[in-house]
């Protein structure tokens, strides 16, 4: 039985239409049923949710989803849930079955204010709690007068709500506390050393163990969906390199082939080419980042230095051909910006040729070392719950879920290279160190058969001067160094976007701080949070 | 060997004829007291700079090159910044303890250096008890960093302070258990009594294969007492950013930074006294062309190159090895270290008892 008969059958209300992903039209009532019919029911086993865009229809207000079947050779779906009711909009959670919409749904909740029924914690997550007014939607008043810059500090919020069905059917907010009443509570962040910018986390502590981490995000946030929709495609790229600045070419990659899979482009084959190196490239150069400042949170200095040295090399390399180190703004709708510098080939020859050795020596300097492996086995992370909260990149990984992208459904060049997907089974912050370690060596080997068969030709293809997207939407996925990265793009046919939505995989690493570090030490929390290797901007976008 | 004391003899006898016994002592506590404070901010200074351009090179960096050749003036420049930034006062501290922490844990680490055997004749404290007393007074700089801590008003500062706490009462007992086994073979308490019954052969030497395990014993203590990685803990600056002293700044963080530098010091002056001979050189019974060639090197140059020499090792370790978590450290202490010390000392005590030794 296909997933669309399966669906109508236990949604007859559900309507279908076809767009690049199956899309599923439900009724906002009949949504919790079908939620539960794609996790549980067999023949359906949606058992990831990718991502949880909010949207405003204008009349309605609403929620997209995106899921995928690991079982089913990675068979996406999509369904959109919409309310009519713009004051006080309920949708059912689906949190307590896709544990990745926990945090998911309290950003749609702070950008569009729909509430979610049954959701345990349902704050805002960026912004602050004293904002008034839901940005993303389009009748936001974005009068500074109603947000003035503040003057005080923002309070602690301790208190939560969950809004909750009673039995007659009317829907109650129940108030509770984030924390216990006599909580020992420390707070890590935003200002500190190790939490890799400016991310807040509020720990529990019994002595130096921890009993709860709550996660306070937004000190970074910049509001970029919201700025998307009011720029033209072309001038909307170069966010991306803002958010996980350590995988700038590819989430950029990622939105480039979100609008030339919109606009039905053919990318030149050189450009394909060069994509491919620059995204391994960039991946070569954030594990080593990953590599060093694991280390460094760990308290072995020197090794950082060592990553560094090496990571030089491959922003040397950005350098010459993009003009920039970070940043690079390199991709463009149709192809690259720029073409190769002569140099190109010898100094990734160089690189490639120390690699294998600097590898062997990091592992001497440090994960050999007897007290960097007895502090990273902690942070115990199940393949259950690497699914069910949606941890992709070497993290899943690390946990043993095969989740690479670039085997999944292969995209740019990476459907002609030999390569292998990094697993290991030990799920703890020392497997996931690993899984980084090793991408390396097998960045380094897609590199390899690539560099001497760049194929010539143009660089980028003609693209009109003003880009208009056809009216519809189209959501596209790539594997970013620390994981899947999703764009969602939604057009109604002008030269703006209606909404952007940005998939990033570091919001659904953060989400797992707490499961991670309950019962671990204080020191632990830096661990694993290393070992995750989140990256601020990327999460509060 | 230049014998010291001829000078300091020289003094007090020059001091004896035109002043009072009491006079002449005041003159002495002061002239010594200024001579071991400046003594104490010059090495300071110089374990500063020594620390830096050390780990740099273990960094492939360069280190500080900016100010003056090499960057030698950059601990001036860094010493003049401290002494003339603000100190801060925060509200809800407790303003005394808070001010009274860092002048406690320099009055014991001065105390200690003070008893430190500099060279042949030049020698400030002297007990029966010497080295006994040396550890005594070294274990009071915890309770500044107690103070420190509690004062501070700061649950980074508060966690910092009790891991100091709990470090430093446990490795201080391996760190006596060791040195005790050195005693066993010297028979003796006493400092100078302690050098001059290494003439022939080093410690480390008579009491061979006991006396390695209890240097490297004691090299591990040493390490987690001066709160440096891979045991400092109580400063874990990825974890707690600066621990027991974030909320310091200006001269009284200093006072810290100083002691911290001078305990790293002292701790390497201690090895050197029990392990290497203190001030006296290395001689080989017999060898007397040999001997006299190893007089020739002051007795000053020795101690400390040997000093000098153990803080490198310690600061190897630092710039090397990830810092470990506190369960670890404490189950290392006491499942561990106590009970390989503890066995170390029955066999130098057996070793000593039937004259094993060389």
């Amino acid at each position: 039985m296909s997933v669309k008969d399966k669906i109508s059958k236990i949604c007859p209300s559900a309507t279908f239409e076809d767009a690049d992903v199956l899309l599923v039209n439900v009724p906002a009532e009949d949504w919790r049923a079908l939620a539960e019919a794609l996790k549980h029911d067999p023949d359906l086993n949606f058992d990831v949710l990718s991502a949880v865009v909010g949207m405003d229809w204008k009349e309605t207000l609403g929620v997209m989803y995106y899921f995928t079947a690991t079982s089913r050779k990675w068979e996406m779906l999509s369904v959109k849930v919409a309310v009519s009711d713009r004051e006080n909009p309920y949708i059912d959670t689906v949190s307590d079955l896709w544990k990745v919409a926990n945090f998911q749904e309290r950003e749609v909740y702070d950008f569009y204010g729909i509430k979610f029924v049954n959701h345990p914690d349902m704050r805002r997550f960026f912004l602050r709690n004293d904002w008034k007014g839901y940005p993303l939607r389009k009748d936001y008043d974005a009068d500074p007068k109603l947000n003035p810059i503040p003057e005080n500090d923002e309070k602690n919020e301790d208190n939560t709500v969950s809004y909750v069905k009673d039995p007659n059917g009317v829907i109650k907010p129940i108030p509770s506390k984030v924390f216990e009443m006599h909580d020992y509570v420390m707070n890590i962040g935003p200002q500190h050393p190790s939490t890799h910018g400016v991310m807040r986390f509020r720990v529990a502590l019994n002595g130096e163990e921890v009993k709860k981490v709550d996660v306070v995000s937004g000190y970074i946030h910049r509001g970029i969906e919201k700025l998307c929709e009011e720029l033209g495609y072309p001038q909307i790229l170069h966010f991306t390199d803002r958010m996980d600045y350590m995988s700038a070419h590819q989430n950029r990659h990622c939105l480039c082939a979100c609008i030339e899979k919109a606009l039905g482009l053919q990318v030149p084959d050189r450009a394909v080419v060069i994509r491919t190196i620059m995204d391994e490239l960039m991946r070569i150069s954030s594990h080593l980042l990953a590599f060093g400042c694991t280390a460094m949170d760990l308290g072995a200095t020197t090794a950082f230095f060592y990553g560094f040295r090496e990571r030089e090399m491959v922003l040397d390399i950005f350098e010459k051909t993009c003009g920039a180190r970070m940043s690079m703004n390199y991709n463009v709708i149709g192809g690259v910006i720029a073409d190769l510098h002569p140099d190109f080939v010898k100094d990734v020859k160089a690189l490639l040729a120390i690699m294998p050795e600097r590898l062997k020596e990091y592992h001497t300097v440090f994960s050999g070392n007897i007290i960097a492996k007895n502090r990273l086995h902690v942070g115990h992370l199940s393949k259950e719950d690497a699914i069910n909260y949606c941890i992709t990149g070497p993290s899943g990984r690390g946990s043993n879920w095969s989740c690479d992208c670039r085997k999944k459904h292969p995209y740019a060049a990476y459907d002609r290279v030999q390569f292998e997907e990094v697993l290991l089974d030990g799920c703890d912050s020392y497997s996931r160190y690993m899984v980084r370690m090793k991408e390396i060596e097998q960045s380094c080997r897609i590199i390899e058969q690539l560099i001497d068969k760049i194929p010539e030709g143009d660089i980028r293809a003609q693209v009109p001067k003003i880009v208009k997207l056809p009216v519809g939407h189209w959501y596209t996925q790539v594997e970013a160094s620390r994981g899947t990265f999703g764009v969602y793009i939604e057009s109604d046919g002008s030269k703006n976007p209606y909404r952007v939505h940005f998939q990033s995989p570091c919001f659904n690493l953060v989400g797992v701080m707490d499961l991670c570090c309950r019962g671990n030490m204080i020191a632990d929390v830096i661990t694993i949070g290393a070992a995750l290797d989140f990256v601020i901007p990327d999460i509060d976008r | 060997m230049f014998d010291f004391s001829i000078i300091t003899n020289w003094l007090n006898d020059l001091l004896l004829g035109c002043m009072p016994e009491w006079a002449t002592i005041l003159v002495e506590c002061i002239i010594v007291g200024v001579i071991l404070l400046a003594a104490y901010s010059v090495l300071a200074m110089f374990y500063i700079f020594y620390e830096r351009k050390l780990c740099a090179y273990f960094q492939c960096r360069l280190g500080p090159m900016r100010v003056g050749p090499w960057g030698l003036m950059q601990l001036f420049a860094d010493v003049i910044k401290m002494l003339i930034k603000e100190i801060i006062s925060l509200k809800g501290t407790d303003k005394f303890l808070f001010k009274l922490a860092p002048y406690i844990v320099v009055a014991a680490s001065v105390t200690v250096f003070a008893c430190l055997p500099w060279g042949y004749g030049l020698q400030i404290i002297n007990y029966n008890i010497g080295i006994f007393f040396m550890l005594a007074v070294s274990s009071l700089g915890v309770i500044g960093i107690l103070l420190a801590g509690w004062a501070s008003n700061n649950k980074y500062s508060l966690v910092g302070a009790m891991r100091s706490g709990a470090q430093m009462v446990s490795y201080e007992i391996s760190m006596g258990l060791a040195l005790m086994a050195i005693v066993l073979v010297a028979g003796t308490m006493d400092i100078n009594e302690l050098v001059w019954k290494q003439e022939n052969c080093w410690f480390i030497f008579q009491g061979h294969i006991p006396a390695i395990i209890a240097f490297v014993l004691y090299l591990i203590a040493a390490t987690a007492e001066t709160n440096r990685g891979p045991f400092d803990l109580p400063e874990a600056e990825h974890e707690l950013t600066a621990g027991f002293h974030t909320e310091y700044s200006g001269i009284s963080f200093g006072m810290f930074y100083l002691s911290e530098y001078l305990n790293l010091f002292i701790v390497s002056g201690i090895a050197a006294l029990m392990f290497l001979g203190g001030w006296m050189p290395f001689h080989i019974a017999g060898w007397d062309g040999f001997n006299n060639v190893m007089n020739w090197i002051p007795s000053i140059v020795w101690f400390l190159g040997k000093a000098f020499f153990i803080s490198y090792i310690i600061i190897w370790f630092k710039w090397t090895f990830p810092r470990v978590r506190i369960d670890q450290l404490l189950t290392f202490e006491w499942k561990y270290l106590m009970p390989i010390a503890l066995a170390n000392l029955a066999l130098m005590a057996v070793c000593a008892a039937f004259g094993w030794l060389f």
